[in-house]
C-alpha cells in the first residue's frame, strides 16, 4: 500500500518537473521562464521527496529529506528574485528613491 | 567485468578525447581551461569505474582516493590558470 | 529492479554526460558554457553515487560543479572587460582549417585505442589488487570509512603533497596581483539567505568532518562546505569572504600541511618511520590532521576564488552596516550625515 502511494507521489513530482521544463522550452519571455521553472520545480520536488520520505523507513531519514527540499526552496526562490531584479535593472535602470 | 563499468569507462575515454581535442582549438583562454576539466572528469570516470566492484561488493577505496585528491588539484589548477590569464591581459592592456 | 532497466539508466546518464561535454565546448557564447559545465559536474555526481563513490559525489558536486562553477563565472567577469589587445595576448591566431581536422583524427584515433585496451584490460585484470591489502589492514588504520583510511593514513604521504601543491597553486595566485574587485553589498533578499545558510554550512562542514571516519565525508568535504560559506560572503558584500588578515590568513593556509608534517615529525621522534602513526593513537591523530586540514582547504579555496589577497576592511560588521544605515540615509536626502 504504501509502496503504491510512494510510487503515486514520485510520478505526480516527475509530471510537475516534465511540466517545468516545457514552460523553460516554451514560454516566451524571461520572466515568465523563470516563474514556470521555479514553481513548478519546488512543487515536483516536494512531491518526489515526500514519496521517498514514506519509503524511506526512519524519520531521521526522511526529515534529511524534507530539510533538502527546504533547502531548495529558499535558493531557489532567492536566485530567481536575483536573476528577475537585475533583469529589471538592465531594462529599467536601479531603482533611485 | 560489469556492464556499468564499459559504459562509464567509454563515456570517459570520449570525454577525454572531446576535451583534448578541444584544448588546441578552444580560443579563449577560458573555453580552454574548460576543456582541460572535462578532460580531466573524463580520466576521473575512468578510474572510478575500474575501482567499481559490482552492486554486492565493496568497490576499490584507492582509486577513489586518487580522484577526490584529483578532483581538488583540478581547481587549484583551473584557479592558477585563470589568475595567470588575468594578469596577462592586464600586461597586455598597459602596453 | 531488473538489471535492464539498471543498463538503460546507465546508458542514458553516460550518453548525457558526453552531449552536455560537447555542447559546452562548441558553444559560441562563454557564459553558456559554464553553466552547461555546471549541470555537467551535478550530472556526474548522479553518476558518482551510481559507481557507489559517495565521497568522490560530495566533493564533486561541492567542489568540481559549485566552486569551479564560482570560479569560471567570476573568471568571465575578467574576459568582459578586456580590450581587443589584452584579448590577443591570450587567444591564439587562427588556424588553418587542416589543423582541425588533424586534432579531430588524432583525438578519435586515441579514443578508439583507449577504448579497445580498456575493455580488454577489463576482461583481463589482475585478481590481486591493493584493495584486498587495505581491507586486510584497515581495522588497524584508526578509521572505518576505507577512502579516508587510504588517504589519511595507507597514503598519508600522498595527501600531503596534495596539499602542499595547493598551497603552491595558492601562493601563485597571490603573486600575481590583488584580487578581483568585491560586489558591493546585496539586498536584504540574499542577506536573508547568508544569514541563515553560512552557519548551516558551518554545522553540516562540522558534521562531515567528523562523519568521514566512519561514513562519506571527510576533511576535503568539510572544507569544500566552509569555502562555499566564504563564496556566499562575499557575494554577499564582504570582499574577504570571511578570510581574517595577517597572519592569521597565512596561518590558515598553511594549516593543513603543517598538521601533516607535526605529526608526521612527532612520530619521527617516537622512533617510527615518517607518518607511521602507533595503532593506538591513529585515530585521534587523524581527526587532528583532518581537522586542520578542513580549515586550510577551505581558506585555499576561497582565496583562489578571490583570486588574491583579501582585501582590508575599512571597519567591522560591514554587512550589516551597509544594509541598514545606506537606504536611510538615501531616502531622507542626506539629512542624517
Amino acid at each position: 500500500m504504501t509502496e503504491y502511494l510512494a510510487g503515486a507521489l514520485i510520478l505526480a513530482g516527475l509530471l510537475f518537473f516534465i511540466a517545468g521544463s516545457i514552460g523553460l522550452l516554451r514560454l516566451p519571455d524571461m520572466y515568465s521562464r523563470l516563474h514556470a521553472l521555479t514553481k513548478a520545480d519546488n512543487v515536483g520536488l516536494g512531491l518526489l521527496v515526500a514519496g521517498l520520505a514514506i519509503r524511506a523507513g526512519d524519520p531521521l531519514t526522511a526529515m534529511k529529506l524534507v530539510l533538502v527540499w527546504v533547502l531548495v526552496l529558499g535558493s531557489s526562490a532567492v536566485s530567481a528574485h536575483l536573476i528577475a531584479q537585475r533583469a529589471r535593472h538592465r531594462e529599467r535602470g536601479a531603482w533611485n528613491p | 567485468m560489469f556492464t556499468e563499468q564499459v559504459i562509464y569507462g567509454l563515456a570517459g575515454i570520449g570525454l577525454f578525447s572531446l576535451g583534448l581535442r578541444m584544448v588546441f582549438s578552444a580560443g579563449a583562454l577560458l573555453r580552454r581551461v574548460l576543456a582541460i576539466n572535462f578532460a580531466g572528469a573524463g580520466l576521473f570516470l575512468l578510474l572510478i569505474a575500474v575501482a567499481y566492484q559490482g552492486t554486492g561488493a565493496v568497490p576499490d577505496p584507492v582509486p577513489h582516493a586518487l580522484v577526490l585528491t584529483g578532483i581538488v588539484v583540478a581547481f587549484s589548477a583551473t584557479a592558477l590558470a585563470l589568475a595567470l590569464g588575468r594578469r596577462l591581459r592586464e600586461l597586455s592592456d598597459d602596453r | 529492479m531488473e538489471p535492464i532497466v539498471w543498463m538503460l539508466i546507465d546508458m542514458l546518464l553516460a550518453v548525457a554526460l558526453v552531449a552536455l561535454g560537447w555542447a559546452s565546448l562548441a558553444s559560441k557564447d562563454s557564459r553558456r558554457a559554464v553553466v552547461l559545465f555546471i549541470g555537467f559536474g551535478l550530472l556526474l555526481a548522479l553518476v558518482w553515487v551510481r559507481l557507489r563513490a559517495p565521497d568522490i559525489a560530495l566533493a564533486e558536486a561541492a567542489i568540481g560543479a559549485g566552486l569551479t562553477g564560482a570560479l569560471l563565472f567570476s573568471a568571465l567577469g575578467d574576459e568582459a572587460g578586456a580590450s581587443p589587445a589584452g584579448e590577443q595576448a591570450t587567444a591564439p591566431t587562427s588556424a588553418p582549417l587542416w589543423h582541425g581536422v588533424l586534432l579531430t583524427v588524432l583525438s578519435m584515433g586515441l579514443a578508439i585505442v583507449l577504448g579497445i585496451a580498456f575493455v580488454y584490460a577489463l576482461g583481463h585484470a589482475d585478481p590481486a589488487r591493493l584493495a584486498d591489502e587495505v581491507y586486510v589492514n584497515l581495522a588497524d588504520s584508526g578509521v572505518s570509512n576505507p577512502v579516508t583510511g587510504v588517504l589519511l593514513n595507507f597514503r598519508a604521504y600522498d595527501t600531503l603533497l596534495e596539499l602542499a601543491v595547493m598551497l603552491a597553486a595558492v601562493l601563485g595566485v597571490l603573486a600575481l596581483g590583488p584580487a578581483r574587485p568585491g560586489y558591493p553589498a546585496s539586498g536584504p533578499v540574499f542577506l536573508a539567505l547568508t544569514r541563515w545558510l553560512v552557519p548551516l554550512l558551518i554545522v553540516t562542514g562540522g558534521y562531515l568532518l567528523w562523519a568521514g571516519a566512519h561514513a562519506p565525508g571527510g576533511a576535503f568535504q568539510a572544507g569544500a562546505l566552509l569555502a562555499a560559506a566564504g563564496v556566499l560572503l562575499r557575494l554577499a558584500g564582504d570582499p574577504a569572504g570571511g578570510l581574517p588578515r595577517g597572519v592569521a590568513f597565512r596561518g590558515l593556509l598553511v594549516a593543513g600541511v603543517a598538521a601533516f608534517l607535526v605529526v608526521g615529525l612527532a612520530v619521527m621522534l617516537a622512533g617510527r618511520p615518517f607518518l607511521d602513526y602507533p595503532v593506538n593513537w591513529a585515530g585521534s591523530l587523524i581527526l587532528a590532521i583532518e581537522t586542520a586540514a578542513t580549515f586550510g582547504i577551505a581558506a585555499t579555496l576561497v582565496t583562489a576564488f578571490v583570486c588574491g589577497r583579501p582585501e582590508q576592511r575599512p571597519e567591522k560588521h560591514r554587512l550589516a552596516a551597509n544594509a541598514r544605515v545606506q537606504p536611510r540615509v538615501e531616502a531622507n536626502g542626506g539629512e542624517r550625515s
